[in-house]
């Protein structure tokens, strides 16, 4: 047993509250409800559903961390914890911080042994105030939710007229239902103000730290992106995490792309399969059409033969992979970033693709759109890939931003003009010296531009042979275009350290918000760290330079095998022990905490060999 | 797959269509299939529908898998654009193109292997979604590329060269077709061009699924004595239901038939498919019926051809998906994207 408790955690706009909830409870739009509070309080947050692969009945987590820093990674640990659900008790008790706060419904009884002595126990009748005020049982128990909203509103000090504006707007037209959660969350906060010591040693105080930042997604967010992309269509298999992104495409299509006459200006089909989504989008792209596929590592899996035809007959496709825990079925709804060289390589043969890195919802909205411009002009499969941190959760985000100047550009298409005007077209012929050739859309003339696509080898003319030099000329001819693609691919971002440093740390996608919080906290220690967020591949050649500038760079990654670091000494022939990798790949998203004890450990062991010993 | 340049010159008497087209303006590269394929002739049965319809052969999108008969693409209709995809994988190909322009004809092509093998979940779900596209199975029940293993719609019982019978039960395409809601369901025998070539161009001319299986016997793997594919076993057992004409307006109407014994049903476009009874009870609008006939007169060893069902006037994909009339393929920005004020709109709801 731990000694008694004798300090409480304490902290303003700085600590963790975990929701433990039952799946299918209703608990989501209350959680969602004290979320949106505290931003609106001008406070940044950072959320996160942890969640089973069930509908109803199996435990579920919402997780919110209130920080005035801004700080959006994951932080680690619970300062409070709202303990709704008794299948998990024990656990959900286990994982408070020592001084932390356990919020409980009080309405039966639970023995003083399964509360722990070094922690504050905070209950509230939550049932029994509910079934005395409402009759309804599916009410009594959505309800519920809102009144321990309502407690906490007095124990953390939300502003309850923040509470009211977004019931207002989220109710508005329907004051029926209104009314039971206004009075519920009255309900809660009255009890929680006249029989508690509110606040508690964590309070919230109205801050203007969030400013036009927007809360949202990211699975939304390239959905979105796609629509501004000018993706006409989208095929899909449901699986997740991917599905909220094929939904967030339609949803945003139905906004802005229905005729007044009801009729649509997209196309979306639910194939049978992974294998015929991706072929719809590469029939639909070699006719002239924008189209994507959103999936996940399975659907990555089976997908790659069609990649293959993509990257060899040249169609451009959009492939957005929603990461998830694999190999197999793994831990479907569960994070990390362990599809980097699956896509990098997919398919049999000698394949490379573009593989784009989205570190947060305002980047999914952008790769999402820029995707398309990107397949569009280098004719070969883009990979976007999201993980299920940054495509399943609402980060606070920069704004989505789009110039209207900007028009689509579709690459090299030839016209019916060009070709009546005898401009030569050879379909693998690469006119340009920039390895990529011009094609046509079916239909385009009457007697011209026509060629036959095929997956095996071919001449610059599109005509079949197996001699060898032909193919060699083609392969060579892609690689020449894989080198163009770094020109036209997002550039890696670079931060450099506060001081001169021969340390360096590439990170990418997801680890983004956890990285720049332990970059910030490594500074505060005296480690200074240059941190070069990777964006795309192929590499620049920035990252390249950066490699070499720098005695010992640390790879920070969500996977086992330190996939992005394999990609980086296979295509920059990069030294492996030049490339530390730093690995969180437990299905949680990586935290600062984590990054911060895996550099700054092998750092001060290189200054201070016994204390390097030691801590290991 | 040809390695040889085909001439260009032809005779300056040829008969041309209603677009100044000849025969041979419809026709491909040279075949490089085995001499006497009945794929061959499927091809120039197409090439023949296409110059009749005077379809413009830009106008058509080619698509087909893997297999002998996928190859085919490339020996038909040299000025349309042809995509030889991946095994089994026509159909959903096919599908995006037809989403991307809902203007161009499809026409697929596939074998016995390519869609009742490997590719029968994409052959079945392109059935099933009611994609406007002609449909063709070159069935020869037999592997050819691969050297004559046995295929999915190989009959029971049915013998391989080598001399091993086949224990699996066979898929019957036209059945699943059928039963799949396809609009448009014909069977035929590349032997017979006089019955095919009106049947591919019933097909082209209506706008749903229409599913061809097309008997076309293997000359290299499958044309024994034992075999349910061969030549001789299918003009044995051929039990066609009728016979069609395609008018499309122009067509003169020449034949003189006895009352009753014509059936015409006019397709959603304006064309009419004149039938001709060969078997008096056949009605070629009843599904349920259709589905009952095929089964029944399979069972008395019969292989029945002819077209099986017509729907004339069917929904399609599009339909389904009440997309705009305009190719999406052409949609440029002002249609597509929202714009920054939209967007706008969008930031100030997340906040």
């Amino acid at each position: 047993m731990r000694d008694p408790v004798t300090s409480a955690v304490t902290g303003t706009n700085d600590f963790v509250v975990k929701f433990a909830n039952v799946n299918g409870s209703g608990s989501a739009s209350a959680n969602q409800l004290f979320a949106k509070a505290i931003l609106r309080m001008g406070i940044p947050i950072a959320s996160r559903n942890i969640f089973p692969s069930n509908i109803q009945g199996l435990p579920t987590w919402f997780e919110v961390r209130v920080s005035g820093e801004g700080h959006l990674g994951r932080r680690g640990g619970v300062d409070l914890m709202v303990a709704m659900n008794p299948q998990t008790w024990e656990r959900d008790v286990a994982e408070i911080d020592p001084g932390g706060y356990l919020f409980y419904d009080s309405t039966r009884p639970v023995p003083r042994s399964r509360f722990r002595e070094d922690i504050h126990v905070i209950g509230v009748p939550l049932t029994e105030m509910c079934n005395a005020a409402f009759t309804d049982a599916r009410q009594r128990q959505l309800l519920k939710n809102i009144m321990y909203v309502g407690a906490l509103s007095a124990l953390l000090q939300i502003d309850p007229a923040v509470v009211e504006t977004l019931l207002s707007e989220q109710y508005k037209g329907k004051e029926k239902l209104a009314k039971p959660n206004r009075d519920a969350f009255q309900m809660g906060r009255d009890w929680a103000l006249a029989n508690l010591a509110c606040p508690l040693g964590l309070t919230l105080e109205p801050a203007d730290k969030v400013g036009n930042r927007i809360y949202v997604d990211g699975n939304s967010a390239a959905g979105l992106g796609a629509v501004y992309g000018g993706a006409t269509v989208c095929a899909w298999y449901p699986i997740t995490p991917s599905t909220s992104l094929a939904e967030g495409f339609e949803k945003y299509c139905k906004k802005f792309r229905t005729e007044p006459d009801g009729r649509k200006r997209y196309a979306i089909v639910q194939a049978e399969d992974e294998l015929a989504s991706i072929g719809i989008v590469i029939g639909a792209a070699w006719n002239g059409a924008r189209a994507f596929t959103a999936t996940s590592g399975p659907g990555i899996s089976l997908m790659q033969e069609f990649v293959g035809l993509s990257y060899f007959a040249e169609i451009p496709s959009v492939i957005f992979d929603v990461q998830r825990a694999g190999p197999s079925t793994g831990m479907p709804t569960r994070t990390q970033q362990s599809d980097v060289l699956a896509a990098a390589y997919a398919s049999h043969g000698d394949t490379k693709h573009i593989v784009l890195f989205p570190e947060d919802p305002h980047e999914c909205f952008a790769f999402g759109a820029d995707a398309f411009d990107i397949a569009d002009r280098l004719q070969q499969p883009v990979f976007v890939l999201l993980d299920l941190d940054i495509g399943m959760n609402d980060w606070l985000c920069e704004p989505f931003a789009w110039d209207d100047a900007r028009r689509m550009d579709r690459g090299k298409v030839m016209t019916a003009e060009e070709l009546e005007a005898g401009r030569v077209f050879g379909r693998y012929l690469d006119a340009d010296g920039d390895g990529i050739p011009y094609r046509t859309y079916p239909g385009t003339h009457p007697s011209k531009g026509a060629f036959f696509t095929r997956g095996t080898s071919r001449d610059r003319f599109a005509k079949y042979t197996e001699v060898g030099a032909a193919y060699v000329d083609n392969m060579q001819r892609l690689l020449q275009k894989f080198e163009t693609a770094k020109g036209i691919v997002p550039r890696p971002v670079l931060r450099q350290a506060a001081e001169p440093t021969r340390t360096g740390v590439i990170y990418y996608g997801s680890s983004s918000a956890a990285m720049r919080e332990a970059l910030a906290a490594l500074e505060a220690d005296g480690i200074h760290v240059d941190a070069l967020r990777i964006r795309a591949f192929p590499f620049h050649q920035d990252v390249e330079a950066f490699i070499a500038a720098h005695d010992q760079v640390f790879v920070v990654e969500q996977n086992r095998d330190a996939q992005l670091r394999t990609l980086l000494m296979n295509e920059c022939g990069i030294a492996p022990q030049q490339l530390i990798p730093v690995l969180h790949y437990d299905g949680t998203p990586i935290t600062a905490r984590f990054i911060r004890a895996a550099i700054g450990d092998k750092v001060l062991a290189q200054i201070l060999p016994f204390a390097g010993a030691a801590a290991e | 797959m040809s390695f040889l340049p085909k001439p260009k010159l032809h005779h300056p008497k040829l008969p041309t269509n209603a677009l100044g087209y000849t025969r041979r303006d419809y026709e491909g590269a040279i075949s490089t299939l085995c001499a006497g394929c009945g794929h061959d002739s499927i091809s120039a049965a197409i090439i023949q529908a296409c110059f009749e319809l005077d379809i413009e052969p830009h106008r058509v999108a080619k698509m087909s898998g893997i297999g002998c008969s996928s190859k085919t693409p490339d020996y038909f209709l040299g000025a349309s654009h042809g995509f030889n995809s991946v095994h089994g994988r026509m159909p959903s190909v096919l599908t995006g193109a037809n989403l991307a322009n809902r203007e161009l004809l499809y026409l697929g092509v596939s074998g016995d292997g390519d869609s009742a093998s490997i590719g029968f979940g994409q052959f079945a779900h392109s059935i099933r979604r009611g994609v406007n596209m002609t449909y063709i199975v070159e069935n020869n029940g037999v592997y050819g590329l691969t050297k004559g293993q046995f295929s999915a719609t190989s009959d029971k019982g049915s013998k391989a060269k080598k001399g091993t019978v086949n224990t699996d039960e066979a898929i019957d395409l036209i059945g699943i077709a059928l039963q799949l809601g396809a609009t448009y369901v014909a069977r035929s025998f590349s032997g017979d061009k006089d019955q095919l070539v009106p049947l591919i161009k019933g097909a082209m001319r209506h706008d749903g699924p229409a599913f061809i299986d097309c008997i076309s016997p293997c000359v290299a793997f499958n044309n024994h004595e034992g075999s349910t594919k061969s030549y001789d076993f299918v003009r044995e057992h051929n039990e066609a239901m009728n016979r069609l004409d395609v008018i499309t307006g122009r067509a003169p109407i020449t034949a003189d038939y006895e009352p009753g014994e014509v059936r015409e049903v006019e397709q959603h476009d304006g064309s009419i498919l004149r039938l001709r009874k060969l078997h008096a009870e056949y009605d070629p609008t009843n599904r349920v019926a259709a589905m009952h006939h095929l089964h029944e007169r399979k069972a008395a060893g019969e292989i029945v051809t002819g077209l099986l069902f017509i729907d004339p006037e069917p929904r399609d994909l599009h339909a389904n998906l009440n997309t705009v009339a305009r190719p999406l393929n052409r949609l440029g920005d002002a249609a597509l994207v929202p714009g920054a004020a939209a967007l706008e709109a969008v930031n100030a709801g997340l906040r």
